[in-house]
């Protein structure tokens, strides 16, 4: 450790201060129009995302986007859509995949259901990817997949399960690192620039809206998957989020977050020991921890 | 400008050698904080922090979500994600999509470190194969920062600095060699 950098100096105020205003104006209406709140979110990336939206929709500035947020309400799915960006990838990160391959799948074939929470599932790539997993592993026949978001267009894009085929090289890479025994082609069909995931995949999974800082616990489940979403959270809103998760894991579920996600400032994270640390797996305590009085 | 608080550097994967000629150079006495963001196909940034660190007289690590930035340390864009700065001066990481191909952006990085630092913030541009970084150090300068870009000629790839140059311009434009002693001049005020 090197010492905090309480000497690097404090920020200057001036021109971009009237950015933040606005962002806090849009978020203020979004929130007084439409119910999101989005202003538990780690303001860089959101003020990106506001700015990109108000470029996008040829507004010259984001208090010009705040208009159609107020009289426009049919834009509030891409809305949403332009905030929470979906992301994702098939068998991203394959090393972490090979950890729920060889060590995670086989402590959940214990259970007689296994039930999984996708948090944040964007267009739905992992969701596949977890479902030819569990197909590989002779364990989908029990397993159900919740996979949820808050953007009503992703679920639609993850439901239809049509990727890009651009994407078809890597993530057959992906496949095969992440220990994958066939040929990741068997379980799409391609044509002209598409691919298309069998539809055989989506017989246990479940999409459904919800929303990661308003909504509660969803379902208990065996383990929950939910990377690169919190990173966009503020601390308080991380912490609040892992307290979600503990209370919708059985005693000894494991969770999944994306490989660069430091869970040093959510007290939360109290809850939850390393399991494979490098990959973050986590795993919540098989004793509930005494409440704090 | 005011003192320098912070440096930004950019560039891509054939940077390594002229991130390692600037940042073997710089003064131990140097308090700002240095934010690097290298372009690389490599999953992971070990290999580069330990290449630095070996020639470096100032820590050189990943950066860390929600940590706090450091002053004297050099602090690596993490692969795969882009890398931010949030007001109160802490990193965060975003995997919105591909800025200029790339992801972790120079364009992103920069953008964010200029809202955070504006006139206390130096942008160096180095050699580079794509225009990343340009708009990134325009808005530097927009704030109040400076800019410095290794000259074109001297770059092994003169597409980043050169788009630089077009779309920002640049307070100092200089040779490889000459970047660490401007940087030491500049911020040992």
């Amino acid at each position: 450790m090197y010492g905090c950098a309480t000497d690097v100096d404090k920020p200057a105020m001036n021109t971009s201060d009237l950015d933040t205003i606005e962002v806090e104006l849009f978020v203020q209406a979004l929130q007084r129009r439409h119910g999101y709140d989005f202003s538990q979110y780690a303001p860089a990336s959101l003020t990106r995302r506001v700015q990109q939206l108000a470029d996008q929709m040829e507004c010259k500035t984001i208090s010009g986007l705040i208009e159609h947020v107020l009289h426009e309400p049919q834009l509030l799915p891409r809305l949403l859509e332009g905030l929470t960006v979906p992301a994702s990838d098939m068998f991203r990160d394959p090393a972490m995949f090979r950890v729920l391959r060889e060590q995670v799948l086989p402590l959940l074939a214990s259970y007689p259901q296994i039930n999984i929470w996708q948090a944040g599932c964007a267009h739905g790539q992992e969701v596949y990817s977890l479902a030819i997993l569990l197909e590989e592993a002779g364990l989908y026949e029990r397993s159900q997949i919740f996979a949820t978001d808050l953007s009503e267009r992703a679920l639609e894009q993850a439901e239809a399960g049509i990727y890009n085929a651009r994407e078809a090289q890597q993530w057959s890479r992906n496949y095969q690192a992440s220990g994958g025994t066939h040929s990741l082609a068997d379980y799409y069909s391609a044509r002209y620039n598409l691919l298309k995931l069998d539809q055989r995949l989506r017989r246990h999974v479940t999409f459904a809206r919800h929303n990661l800082v308003a909504d509660g616990v969803f379902c208990e489940a065996h383990l929950i998957l939910c990377r690169n979403v919190l990173i966009y959270f503020s601390n308080p809103l991380q912490d609040r989020v892992l307290s979600l998760f503990r209370n919708s894991l059985v005693r000894g579920g494991f969770l999944g977050l994306g490989m660069r996600e430091s869970l040093d400032y959510a007290s939360a994270a109290a809850n939850f020991s390393a399991f494979a640390e490098p990959v973050r797996i986590y795993r919540l305590a098989s004793q509930p921890e005494p409440a704090l009085s | 400008m005011r003192t320098p608080t912070a440096i930004a550097i950019g560039c891509s994967a054939g940077g390594v050698d002229a991130l390692k000629a600037v940042i073997s150079n710089l003064d131990s006495r140097i308090r700002q904080a240095i934010l690097v963001c290298c372009h690389s196909s490599s999953d992971t940034m070990d290999l580069l922090c330990e290449v630095l660190g070996r020639v470096s007289a100032l820590p050189v690590i990943e950066a860390v979500e929600r940590q706090l930035v450091r002053s004297a340390t050099v602090q690596l864009a993490p692969p795969g994600y882009h890398l931010l700065v949030e007001r109160d001066l802490h990193f965060a990481l975003s995997i919105d999509p591909r800025v200029n191909y790339a992801r972790p952006s120079i364009d992103v990085m920069f953008s964010s470190a200029a809202e955070v630092w504006a006139d206390s913030l130096i942008g160096v541009i180095l050699t580079g194969g794509n225009a990343d970084g340009a708009a990134g150090l325009q808005r530097v300068r927009q704030r109040g920062g400076m800019a410095v870009v290794q000259s074109p000629a001297d770059a092994e790839v003169a597409t980043m600095p050169q788009a630089a140059l077009d779309l920002a311009g640049a307070d100092y434009c200089v040779g490889l060699a000459d970047i660490a002693p401007l940087l030491n001049q500049l911020c040992l005020v």
